[in-house]
């Protein structure tokens, strides 16, 4: 083992004097009496290492002894994973003592006294390769499947499987052999280093299905894959976390994993205590049940904060390999960046745009490509679906974060001050936004599939109405109401209804925060027929009342349980206004 | 003056630069404590055996013979109950003219607090400005700053907010305050009768710039003191923390950093948001609350410090002059708190949620109108009623001289809301609105 002396500090840059091998993004702990300070090798030059500290460095001085571990940054993966709250670097936080967070304390992430029923799904004499299906536990409702070691080379021949029974995370369940005649037992965990990409699958093909979440400005208008990618930039006060917490709870996903990066821990706190109580819509059980949450917020330890998502990526690529679909939020990946920034900053590296390192662009696009949807080698389908938020600095869309982004994820969630300031949330731009999906053949496919021939066509009309609006809105503005010609009025007033009806939605009403398929395509044909209408009217000053009272109906619909009574009264008095403006 | 005999006394200074000083010594410790001469001085770099101190009040006059003491400790306060009622200086010595505060000896800046021993914030904070309370709602183990320009009378509004909020203790961390501004602080703890609870950490400009860098960490370490071990709901007022961040960024400068935007260190995220994320709610019943000051220039929020700010904080409370009215308000469509929907609706009566929405809404549509105006066209009699309304509403609601229970603010903005508009218009579910619509159809 390499080991070493401390021979300086900077904030948490330590750099180590070592007298053996030392490797990139190797794990060290600086040994300070009781204490161990986990860090990660970020540049070796002759025999001095510079690693970044995942701790305070509060009092580490020269001669401190350093222990290098003689791997990277890994994670434990195995069943227990799900209703967990880590630190970035996997510790179990509720395993923690006291209230604050102690220096040093590493908490393990499983949990070794449970017993799990595992059921074989391989038999003794099975060819055994990386990712194969040995068997399965139930975690919670998922059925977690026991897998062959990712890391895994060649062709193995399964020896042994253990009978159906309970076992812990410990115990043999597998051994297998290969031809030299090696042998290894395998128990129902494995460790992966998060910084690389667990490929253990056939194919990564291109999405084909689409990840539902509740939200008609993103599920109608601008539809995220199952196994795409997404961003959500947008200046603070327009609504990101709300965003993300309404699509977490409603998302289409089978396994949620989210990872607060540097946010407020007050957000966290708000996902700890009503996750447990949520019931998800899908199973009948809690929410809970089927989300990891990976917690560095924004005043734990800069380095770890970079951490955290790859390991939330990370336990994300491992359900996929089970052939589930997993969901992972971040929030944000700017602070993430951040982080980024203060260590190459303290390398003293030649800066990038506004001080981040040069290799920004390259890093985040890096981590984008890790989602999508996989065949795996036993021909099942597993996805990871990735939506971050960004944080631009002074809510200017043109900083390196948000560029750098927008080259890598293919649905553009921008956030929009302007409609926050007038709460018409969420606040996503109707014009600004797009999803790239809604372009690809095999999203087309399947969307013609689900909701009609017309759909996707239908969806443009509307869009391409939310432009016609604003230009009327801006000859209005120009010329005054009596410049223009009437048509601009109602050309305005219909994008009005778009916007009222399908765009804005109250993530805070009990029924309104979730549209369905079902009711998503009944809103889009309703719309698409107030818009598809010729109205006459006598002067503009009728134009606004008349669409004012359809909105309201409208909305009041959205605040019923679809097609309930109240809902259909609501409808019916649409229906009057609609024949009202027939006659007029 | 704090040597003691047993201590080592450095006494060959290598480097100087305006802020900092390098010397050899073995043994030292990253942020350890240091005496330079009669000066504080804090460990910021070690580099094999150069020690780099930050000297908080400057190294003019430092000479290279200097004495330097290493104290083996980062930065520490005393806490105890005898806190209460007294005025510090950056260092957490008294200024008041008593004694020293003897206690338990607690490292300043500590760790954080691990997020799943915190508890949901829940408890509505009443401060009887229909700015805040109406539309951005405060809660306990809530942080938020005001947003205004240096012209704005943010202390009074902040010491207003502090006098009405019904904490145990209230602990003011000043940050470059004017002299007069501590005067004032000072003299309205007094009159109200509230000196007992309150504690003050205090840098005026007639203080070192650097120094400033202590305060919100002692202010905060008494915080914890009286939040944990005596479970009490804590309210802590930071003002100025754009005058904290200009400290940042002297310190950085001076460490040849490479800066970031206006000018800013690179870590100014991490830095305020070390600060700001001590405000917590505690499952035992104490609370840490943090009312800030980031002062603006030009209601400019894309400036670094705001931006960061906002990034971190739960919301702000935005300060504008209402020429329609003459007067300061709460400007309800910049300020947002975060927290306010765990009490909305919740804690307070069920029409809040939508008669606040309602009444910004329409707040918008004025603002629109109004542009119009400006631009010289003719305005509609809808436009004409939500100019109206506007004026209504700022005067009687969004004036930080509003002084009103909950209940009859929302009872206000029905009214107001009936006599210009139709139900229709103002939008709100029918459920509610039957309840509480006096109005006609």
């Amino acid at each position: 083992m390499t080991t070493g002396k401390v021979t300086g500090v900077t904030a948490n840059l330590i750099t180590v004097e070592v007298d053996g091998p030392v490797s990139q993004n190797e794990i060290a702990y600086i040994l300070m009496g009781e204490e161990r300070l986990m860090s990660e090798v970020i540049r070796v030059t002759g025999n001095t290492a510079s690693v970044q500290c995942f701790e305070s460095t509060r009092g580490v001085r020269s001669g401190l002894p350093v222990e290098f571990a003689g791997g990277m940054l890994e994670v434990e993966l195995g069943p227990g994973l799900l209703s967990k709250n880590y630190d970035g670097l996997q510790n179990d936080l509720d395993k923690k003592e006291g209230l604050f967070l102690k220096r040093g304390e590493y908490t393990s992430p499983l949990d070794e006294e449970i017993q799990y029923e595992f059921t074989p799904l391989a038999a003794s004499g099975d060819t055994v390769i990386a990712g194969h299906w040995l068997g399965e536990v139930k975690e919670n409702w998922v059925n977690h499947k026991i897998m062959a070691p990712f890391t895994l080379k060649g062709e193995w021949k399964l020896e042994s499987i253990a009978d159906k029974n309970h076992y812990t995370i410990r115990d043999t369940i597998a051994v297998i052999t290969d031809a030299d005649g090696e042998r290894r037992e395998l128990t129902m965990t494995q460790r992966w280093p998060v910084k690389v990409p667990i490929k253990v699958y056939r194919e990564k093909p291109r999405p084909f299905r689409l990840m539902y979440t509740g939200y008609r400005i993103m599920d109608t208008f601008n539809p995220l894959a199952e196994g795409g990618t997404g961003f959500i930039p947008g200046p603070f006060g327009s609504g990101k976390t709300v965003v993300q917490h309404t699509v977490s709870k409603n998302a289409s996903a089978d396994i949620i994993i989210i990872a607060a990066c540097g946010e407020r821990a007050n957000e966290v706190v708000e996902i700890f205590a009503e996750f447990p109580e949520l019931e998800d819509p899908r199973t009948g059980r809690k929410l809970f049940e089927r989300t990891t949450i990976i917690c560095n917020t924004s005043n734990m330890p800069v380095a770890a904060r970079e951490a955290s998502v790859y390991t939330a990526m990370t336990i994300g690529e491992y359900y996929r390999q089970m052939g589930l679909s997993v969901l992972l939020l971040a929030d944000s990946t700017s602070r993430w960046a951040q982080a980024l920034r203060e260590m190459s900053n303290r390398l003293e590296e030649l800066p990038g745009p506004d001080a981040f390192p040069m290799d920004l662009s390259a890093i985040i696009a890096n981590f984008y490509s890790r989602a999508g949807v996989v065949y795996l080698n036993n021909g099942e389908t597993g996805a990871v679906t990735f939506l971050g938020t960004v944080s631009p600095a002074g809510g200017n869309l043109k900083e390196p974060v948000t560029e750098s982004t927008k080259k890598a994820a293919q649905c553009f969630y921008a956030l929009s001050q302007k409609r926050a300031d007038s709460k018409r949330y969420p606040a996503i731009d109707p014009q600004e936004s797009y999803s790239k999906y809604l372009e690809s053949p095999e999203i087309r496919s399947f969307l013609t599939e689900r909701s009609g021939e017309n759909w996707v066509a239908d969806v443009l009309s509307l869009k391409n109405r939310m432009l016609r609006g604003k230009e009327a809105q801006d000859q209005i503005s120009i010329l005054g109401d009596d410049g223009v010609p009437v048509d601009y009025h109602v050309d305005f007033w219909k994008s009005e209804v778009i916007d009222a009806a399908l765009i804005q939605q109250d993530a805070f009403d009990p029924i309104d925060r979730f549209a369905s398929v079902d009711r998503q395509e009944y809103g889009l044909k309703v719309v698409k027929e107030i818009c598809d209408r010729d109205f006459s009217f006598g002067s503009f000053e009728e134009v606004a009342p008349y669409f004012k009272k359809l909105i309201n109906s409208l909305k009041q619909m959205n605040f019923c349980e679809f097609d309930s009574g109240q809902f259909k009264e609501f409808e019916s008095e649409l229906q009057t206004t609609l024949n009202e403006g027939e006659v007029a | 003056m704090q040597s003691r005999a047993f201590q080592k006394i450095h006494t060959k200074v290598d480097k100087i630069t305006k802020a900092t000083i390098t010397l050899k010594a073995t043994d030292v410790g990253n942020e350890e404590m240091a005496w330079v001469d009669e000066r504080l001085a804090q460990v910021v770099k070690i580099n094999g055996n150069e020690v780099t101190l930050q000297i908080f009040v400057g190294t003019e006059g430092i000479s290279t013979d200097a004495q330097v003491v290493f104290l083996g400790k980062p930065p520490t306060l005393k806490v105890s109950d005898d806190l209460a009622g007294r005025f510090f200086n950056a260092y957490g010595r008294p200024i008041d003219g008593g004694p020293e505060v003897e206690g338990e000896e607690r490292e300043i800046g500590g760790p954080s607090v691990n997020p799943v021993r915190r508890k949901q914030p829940n408890q509505l904070i009443a401060t009887g400005i229909a700015g805040i309370d109406l539309n951005n709602t405060l809660v306990t183990g809530q942080k938020i700053p005001f947003f205004a320009d240096s012209d704005q009378p943010y202390n009074e509004v902040m010491a207003k907010v502090a006098l009405k909020a019904k904490a145990d203790k209230i602990i003011l961390g000043g940050m470059g305050l004017s002299n007069d501004d501590y005067l004032y602080f000072k003299a309205l703890f007094e009159n109200a009768g509230a000196l007992d609870k309150i504690i003050s950490f205090i840098n005026t400009t007639e203080n070192p710039p650097v120094e400033r860098l202590l305060v919100p960490d002692l202010a905060l370490t008494a915080a914890e003191y009286f939040a944990v071990d005596k479970n009490e709901k804590v309210l802590v007022l930071l003002t100025d923390m754009t005058l904290y961040a200009d400290a940042l960024a002297i310190v950085s400068n001076k460490m040849d950093q490479i800066p970031s935007k206006d000018s800013m260190p690179g870590s100014l995220y991490s830095d305020l948001a070390k600060v700001y994320e001590k405000a917590v709610q505690f499952p035992a019943g104490g609370s840490i609350t943090i009312i800030a000051v980031t002062t603006l220039s030009g209601g400019d929020i894309t400036h670094a410090i705001p931006d960061n700010t906002g990034y971190i904080t739960e919301g702000q409370l935005f300060l504008r002059t209402d020429t329609d009215i003459g007067k300061v308000i709460i400007d309800p469509f910049r300020s947002l708190s975060r927290l306010k929907q765990q009490v909305i609706g919740k804690k307070t009566r069920e029409d809040h949620g939508p008669v606040m929405n309602a009444a910004v809404r329409l707040y918008a549509d004025a603002a629109e109108a109004k542009t119009k105006r400006d631009n010289g066209f003719d305005l509609s009699e809808y436009d004409v009623r939500t100019i109206n309304f506007a004026r209504q509403y700022s005067e009687s609601l969004l004036a930080i001289d509003v002084d009103l229970d909950i209940d009859a603010m929302l009872d206000v903005t029905w009214r107001l809301l009936e006599s210009h508009f139709s139900l229709d218009e103002v939008g709100i579910k029918k459920a509610v609105s039957d309840k509480y619509w006096q109005g006609g159809e």
